[in-house]
């Protein structure tokens, strides 16, 4: 199972993915991971890869391969595309965090539906930031789409909030498991 | 117990299994973390960050020579700055096991080249290991200790960003207890003079062979038999693309690529129809497989530049052409300085100052992307300095409007001896030291600067104005980057200046202190702003230009440059 996670630097996208490969380590699965730190945190593009099942090589998803696509702003969803397999799961944060381009008026904010549709037509919409906002956890968005990505994948409810109450810190425990059951419905 | 672990903290976890006492590090990606989650996680084991990579192999041979296992950490180009202890060090003898981790970036995620550093093993006539999963990363650094110390050796492990920062699980092992330290004196083997170095090489030489053998036998270097049509050779990351490309091919994984397992290599090769040889950037075991006179394929498929894949091995193996694919035409997402960055405002006023902007390598680098566009050069850590005195010499005093910028951490690293050079060659130039007391792109580590040690005590902060003035610049004048009238003063007053001139540019990175000083968001009064982008030129991500107006995001943590640029008044709110 490949599972690549998009946005932008400081989205919480790595503490996600390290969350998801706990998970499916607890579910038994032999997990790798990848990602890129350092130049990428500041406000550029980020992408992780997830991938579990009985023995996993790379820990990069071959092109095409992607089984689930979690995008934590809806530009980065359509970014990488060559990696979705056909028909692939794809779930997107309703965010939208315009790039320098749009930003100086350089170029409009683009429509990435047409480019998600060459390759699948499950595309999930999820107000996740709008619901953490509701909750008054605005760094809660993870968790919440995380809940919403749990639905697609094997794992167990229960593994996961063991996971994050192993990995969270005390302070934000509860939120976040209460943002994730949110996330499950959402 | 198994654990997910990076590839970078499993090789702090084999240093706690293996029994070491020392580790020493200057931050750089994708090596970092190694050192953090030392000083993190394992409070046995003293760690220091050095100001520079020479230092860090330097004090780990230093506890070495007590019988203390020792470890320095850093990036490929790190390895540059640390070269000249690591070319004598096999000379010396080895009593606690030395380590040197080079964590390399093909593809240049966050680096200046994308050198491929196990040549500087073969350089160096030392041992190279190369893990391709996070457990091998804890087991190999395990290894690597006891081959140091069976063969007396300092030896290299090496990772690239892909184990380095790739996340798989671990099998913990047992932890070695630390050597008890002593004094030894070792005068012969220790003080490198020619007379005592002379009769050191030949035995270098001697133990590369027996080094060979012992890579001719190890576990580290496995057979794995498929089809025996085709064979692949390979190592560290490449291997595990390899595999995915090609599961029923025949492996042989080289964990200890160097000194090259001949006699392992001939017999594998004679098992296979077609033999090659899948490996990151250089062909660096292919051209060593060659001069054994073994026929194989390799590079003349496979690219020199870039990470590999699975795709790519793939498509360059079965010869088939790489499956087409069409990036979409989406609109670039770059990393940028953040909101707030006290570089940007000190970069925009010197710009604005027309001068020629001599770069480092820090945050400040992104200070190259339009709208600044506010670096005009970038080589290497502490490169900056030079190039300024370079250029500003060759015009001499008052013609060429030259400064050169360099951050407090990359100062400390290698900018001393630049700014040293320059006011004793009568330098001209002007130096600002971007003071955001840390060493910001890494993710924000300590240094002789912050007054913190790693393990978070208090210690010496080094007073930059004091040292400059040591140094023998007698022009310094320390700014606040975000009273950008003021600071445009003093730059151009530096640069009419005919002598050297440093400026110390001081405000805390602005991820430091996101939660104490940032006012509200700034907001732009539609009715007073006439579309005339100055603060767009800041190239802040704060701030969008829409219907010819230009308006404030909620990522705006109020520094307040913007207003103070904006001629109409029109920015205002806040703090």
């Amino acid at each position: 199972m490949n599972v690549l996670m998009t946005g932008v630097g400081g989205q919480g996208i790595i503490l996600a993915s390290d969350m998801l490969s706990d998970v499916m380590m607890r579910a038994g699965f032999d997990v790798k991971k990848s990602e890129i730190h350092g130049m990428a945190q500041r406000g550029g593009s980020v992408m992780s890869h997830v991938r579990y099942g009985r023995h996993v090589s790379s820990p990069l998803i071959p092109l095409g391969a992607c089984d689930v696509l979690l995008s934590f702003e809806e530009l980065e969803a359509a970014r990488y595309v060559q990696y979705l397999k056909k028909g692939a799961t794809v779930i997107i944060n309703r965010y939208r965090l315009a790039p320098p381009s749009v930003i100086s008026g350089g170029e409009p904010y683009p429509d990435i539906l047409p480019v998600l549709r060459e390759k699948t037509d499950t595309i999930v919409m999820v107000d996740g930031t709008k619901i953490a906002e509701d909750m008054g956890n605005p760094k809660g968005v993870n968790t919440i789409l995380l809940g919403r990505l749990s639905t697609f994948l094997e794992a167990d409810e229960s593994l996961w909030i063991e996971a994050m109450n192993s990995m969270l810190k005390e302070k934000i425990r509860t939120a976040n498991i209460e943002g994730f059951r949110r996330g499950r419905h959402a | 117990m198994k654990k997910i672990l990076s590839g970078n903290e499993a090789i702090a976890r084999g240093a706690y299994e293996a029994g070491v006492g020392f580790a020493a590090a200057y931050p750089g990606t994708p090596s970092t973390e190694v050192l953090e989650c030392i000083a993190a996680g394992y409070p046995g084991i003293h760690a220091e960050w050095t100001p520079n990579e020479k230092v860090a192999l330097e004090v780990a041979a230093g506890a070495s020579y007590t019988g203390a296992r020792a470890m320095a950490v850093m990036k490929h180009v790190g390895v540059n700055v640390a070269a000249d202890p690591l070319m004598t060090l096999p000379y010396t003898l080895i009593r606690g096991g030395i380590v040197l981790v080079s964590a390399d970036d093909p593809e240049l995620f966050s680096s200046q080249n994308e050198q491929d550093n196990r040549h500087y093993a073969r350089f160096a006539k030392i041992p190279l290991l190369e893990p391709t999963t996070s457990q091998e990363a804890k087991d190999f650094t395990k290894e690597a200790f006891k081959i140091s110390e069976q063969f007396g050796t300092p030896v290299m492990l090496r990772t690239t960003t892909r184990i380095s920062h790739s996340m798989g699980i671990v099998e913990m092992g047992e932890v070695a207890g630390q050597p008890v330290p002593s004094i030894e004196r070792h005068p012969a083997e220790w003080v490198m003079l020619p007379a005592n170095a002379r009769v050191r090489h030949p035995l270098i030489e001697k133990r590369l062979l027996e080094l060979k053998e012992y890579a001719n036998s190890s576990p580290l270097n496995a057979v794995e038999m498929g089809d025996g049509k085709i064979g692949i050779i390979s190592a560290g990351v490449a291997y595990q693309y390899a595999k995915e490309a090609f599961p029923g091919a025949s492996f042989l994984k080289l964990g200890m690529p160097y000194p090259l397992p001949d006699r392992l290599v001939r017999e594998f090769a004679s098992k296979v129809d077609e033999l090659w040889v899948v490996e990151e950037l250089d062909p660096f075991m292919e051209d060593q497989i060659r001069a054994l006179g073994i026929a194989c394929r390799g590079k003349d498929r496979l690219p020199l530049c870039g990470e590999l894949n699975p795709d790519i091995i793939g498509a360059a193996i079965s010869g088939a052409a790489p499956e087409p694919f069409r990036k979409p035409a989406l609109p670039g997402r770059p990393p940028s300085m953040c909101p707030g960055c006290p570089h940007r405002s000190l970069l925009w006023a010197l710009r604005r100052n027309k001068a020629f902007i001599a770069g480092d390598i820090g945050c400040y680098t992104l200070g190259f992307l339009p709208p600044l566009s506010a670096i005009d050069t970038c080589l290497c850590m502490g490169a900056g300095i030079n190039h300024a005195h370079g250029m500003a010499t060759v015009f001499g005093p008052g013609k060429e409007k030259i400064a050169a910028v360099i951050g407090d951490s990359t100062f400390y690293h290698s900018g001393i001896t630049g700014l040293t050079n320059l006011a004793y060659n009568h330098g001209v130039a002007l130096v600002v030291i971007l003071d955001n007391s840390t060493t910001a792109m890494t993710g924000a580590q300590d240094h002789p600067g912050t007054g913190v040690t790693i393990g978070g005590e208090q210690t010496i902060r080094l007073d930059l104005e004091k040292l400059v003035k040591a140094l023998g610049i007698e022009w310094v004048k320390t700014v606040d980057p975000y009273d950008v009238k003021k600071t445009r003063k003093t730059i151009k007053a530096a640069l009419a200046h005919d002598g050297p001139s440093v400026i110390i540019s001081k405000a805390p990175c602005v991820l430091l202190r996101s939660k104490k000083v940032p006012g509200e968001p700034l907001c732009v009064d539609p009715e007073k702003c006439i579309g005339c982008k100055v603060c767009i030129g800041l190239g802040c991500p704060a701030i969008e230009f829409r219907d010819e107006k230009s308006s404030i995001n909620s990522s705006c943590v109020g520094c307040g440059v913007c207003g103070e640029l904006c001629a109409q008044g029109a920015i205002g709110g806040g703090k």
